[in-house]
């Protein structure tokens, strides 16, 4: 299992790094084997960076993330290779991560090169056949072919199969799908499903809720680096309850709803208030919260599911829509 | 009738020959009809939207006709199109937010355009003012730079300028493709309203996401690979599709209720041809599980019903 616990990324940005932009503000969640979490947010949210931060690519500010219990911050050399063969990332421009000037499958060759240096060619050839199958693919029509000649479905699914090469734990999907056209985005979606009922734990980092909510069991919607609600895909799609995650749901367009629709059946914010953090230290008027007051904190609202906000039925939870 | 379009063939010219990426499109848009125009990308659906406005360089017409409110427009002659551009027929092109000129504050832009249309400022001052307020921005966006404006504000700005004479037609290229869901709506209900209060008369709305479409347009026409496969009421396209294509691009699309545990999507196997050398008959014919003997042969784009076009034989006949 990997575990996010409370993590934050502050960017120094500015001509001399000056300025803090806090991209990522105190996310936690678990990634257990077999589950598709879907991590939810429009441009700018703090996906991206969250999914570097589980890859290794850039510095936790503040949290830990752990696999397995063990602390990932501090791995190097052959802790962190061992960190790499279970935890691989596959990102949005399948173009990018291919050299023009090389066949495509190079991108498994330098997983050889690096993980799998002693394996015999045979059995290196046939390991790249099954993964090949496994995605799908049909090893002749991919294999010594420049990524030109390859399309863009097909480019996606040999990055999936590349990370299936390691003995993959985590999937980290960062947008994997928007440049795929309607009609080969819903295979690679099913090929992760797939994934899935094999075990593999999926982060699927999207802007766009139905894909999300069509292959995952758990939701975090991510608004400027918090996380407002998270918890059952169901619930969070069935019982949206923060005004942020509404405003998302009625404005998604879906193919047989109208807009004006979709808003008149969603359903009523779930009433009431749990506990969150925040309320353990400011149930009430009279003391001075802790923290600041931009920073929400998630109460839980029914069973797996919970809300970031102070005080739900309020008006403060409407302002930091 | 608003828009004709008849047989219409546009191709590129490459070094390896011509690119058949328009290869025959007749259909119409009536008077306040919003079409929209989809199919997966390289389809075809820019060079259709950009041939109503203006070839560039590399567009080479081969034939057919555009009628607009009952004149021809000389699409092949690029002089000759000038009386109709921006002012009879006006496009928000694909990447229009980037190509605003940075250099120019928008108020000025906006005069330069309009002037070099031989209409003084002065006289669409108001006009503008009011429109401005319609997409909700303030009027202090004339003294801005595009660069200061959010990728949604820029739109609706565009939208603003590119209908300011109120054309006939508006063509609008991928306008909301890049845009966070939220902002994607608004931009999306802007559009219909401007065709509401008559700023602009009839519009084709370019996208590859039929799920707008279902929300904004009156009829949809689908493209496959050059060619038109079916026409029809965005309901009829949606809920009963004929062409097998139309079928099964709308059954591949996951929607919020739609999940992978209950009802598994399925995706359309193979991907579309090379437009360079474009397989005869049927262009779908290599991907269509339907597929029969009479698929060598080009379907017609016949009219089934009512405002229902399709190109398939098995749903024709063998004898259309
Ligand atoms: N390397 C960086 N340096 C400074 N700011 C960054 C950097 N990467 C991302 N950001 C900022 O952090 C925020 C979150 O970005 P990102 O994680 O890419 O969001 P998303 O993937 O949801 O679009 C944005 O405001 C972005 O501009
Ligand atoms: N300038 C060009 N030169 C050669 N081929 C082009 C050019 N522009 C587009 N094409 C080709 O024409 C076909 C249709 O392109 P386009 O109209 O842009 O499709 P869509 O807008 O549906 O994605 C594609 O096969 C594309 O590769
Ligand atoms: S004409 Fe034939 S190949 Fe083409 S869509 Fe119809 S049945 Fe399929
Ligand atoms: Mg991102
Ligand atoms: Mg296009």
């Amino acid at each position: 299992m990997l575990s996010l616990n409370r993590i934050s990324k502050t960017y120094k940005t500015g001509t001399f790094g000056g300025k803090d932009l806090v991209a990522v503000r105190d996310v936690s969640f678990d990634i257990n084997p077999g589950e598709v979490i879907s991590l939810i947010g429009e441009s700018g949210s703090g996906k991206t960076t969250v999914g570097k931060m589980v890859l290794k690519l850039i510095d936790i500010t503040k949290g830990s993330i752990t696999l397995d219990g063990v602390d990932v911050a501090h791995k190097q050399g052959a802790e962190l290779k061992t960190y790499y063969r279970h935890v691989q990332g596959v990102f949005q421009d399948p173009f990018s991560s291919y050299n023009p000037i090389f066949k495509a499958d190079r991108v498994f060759s330098l997983i050889r090169s690096e993980f799998f240096a002693d394996m015999p060619r045979a059995e290196w050839d046939a390991k790249v056949d099954g993964v090949l199958r496994s995605v799908t693919l049909e090893p002749n029509q991919v294999l010594n072919k420049y990524p030109h000649q390859l399309s863009g479905g097909q480019l996606q699914r040999l990055l999936v199969a590349r990370a299936l090469l390691l003995d993959l734990k985590i999937l980290i999907a960062d947008e994997i799908i928007s440049m795929l056209d309607a009609s080969t985005r819903i295979d690679v979606l099913n090929l992760l499903a797939d994934l899935k009922s094999r075990g593999l734990g999926i982060l699927f980092i999207t802007h766009d809720l139905s894909l999300g909510n069509y292959i995952s069991e758990k939701t975090v919607i991510l608004r400027r680096g918090s996380v407002v609600e998270m918890g059952a895909t169901d619930k969070v799609f069935g019982n949206p309850t923060h005004p942020y995650t509404r405003m998302l749901i009625s404005s998604v367009p879906q193919l047989h709803k109208k807009w004006a629709q979709i808003e008149q059946e969603l359903p009523a914010p779930i009433a009431g208030r749990g506990g969150c953090l925040f309320h353990e230290a400011y149930p009430l008027a009279g003391r001075t919260p802790d923290r600041p007051i931009d920073e929400p904190t998630l109460a839980r609202v029914e069973d797996d599911h919970y809300v970031g906000c102070f005080e739900l039925d309020s008006e403060k939870a409407s302002q930091v829509a | 009738m608003s828009l004709q379009v008849t047989d219409l063939m546009v191709y590129y010219r490459t070094l390896a020959g011509d690119v058949k990426a328009l290869d025959g499109a007749t259909f119409s848009i009536a008077d306040k009809e919003i079409m929209g125009l989809a199919g997966e990308s390289g389809c075809g659906k820019s060079t259709l939207g950009n041939s109503l406005i203006r070839l560039d360089g590399r567009m080479k017409y081969i034939g057919g006709k555009v009628n607009l409110d009952g004149a021809e427009l000389p699409i092949w002659d690029n002089a000759g199109m000038n009386e109709f551009r921006f002012r009879e027929v006006s496009v928000i092109p694909q990447y229009a937010m980037s190509a605003m000129n940075p250099t120019r504050k928008i108020g000025k832009m906006i005069a330069e355009l309009v002037e070099s249309r031989g209409t003084q400022f002065s006289e669409i001052k108001d006009e503008l003012e009011k429109r401005i307020d319609h997409v909700g921005l303030t009027q202090d966006v004339v003294n801005r730079y595009p660069i200061e404006l959010s990728g949604g504000m820029k739109q609706r700005m565009v939208m603003v300028i590119s209908t300011l004479f109120d054309p006939s037609l508006l063509i609008a290229d991928e306008i909301t493709s890049a845009l966070d869901v939220s902002t994607q709506r608004a931009v999306a209900e802007t559009l219909v309203s401007f065709r509401d209060h008559g700023y602009v008369k009839s519009m084709m709305v370019i996208t590859h996401d039929v799920s707008i479409l279902y929300q904004i347009a009156d009829s949809i026409l689908i493209m496959y690979a050059g060619k038109l496969a079916e026409k029809a009421s965005t309901k009829t396209i949606i809920d009963q599709p004929r062409h097998p294509y139309t079928q099964m691009l709308v059954s591949s699309l996951p929607e919020v209720g739609v999940r992978y545990a209950d009802k598994k999507l399925t995706g359309i196997p193979g991907s579309p041809p090379s437009l360079l050398v474009p397989p005869t008959g049927c262009r779908f014919r290599a991907r269509c599980p339907l597929a029969f003997a009479k698929c060598v042969e080009e379907p017609p784009f016949v009219e089934i019903e009512k405002d229902h076009s399709v190109a398939c034989w098995k749903v024709t006949g063998p004898n259309a």
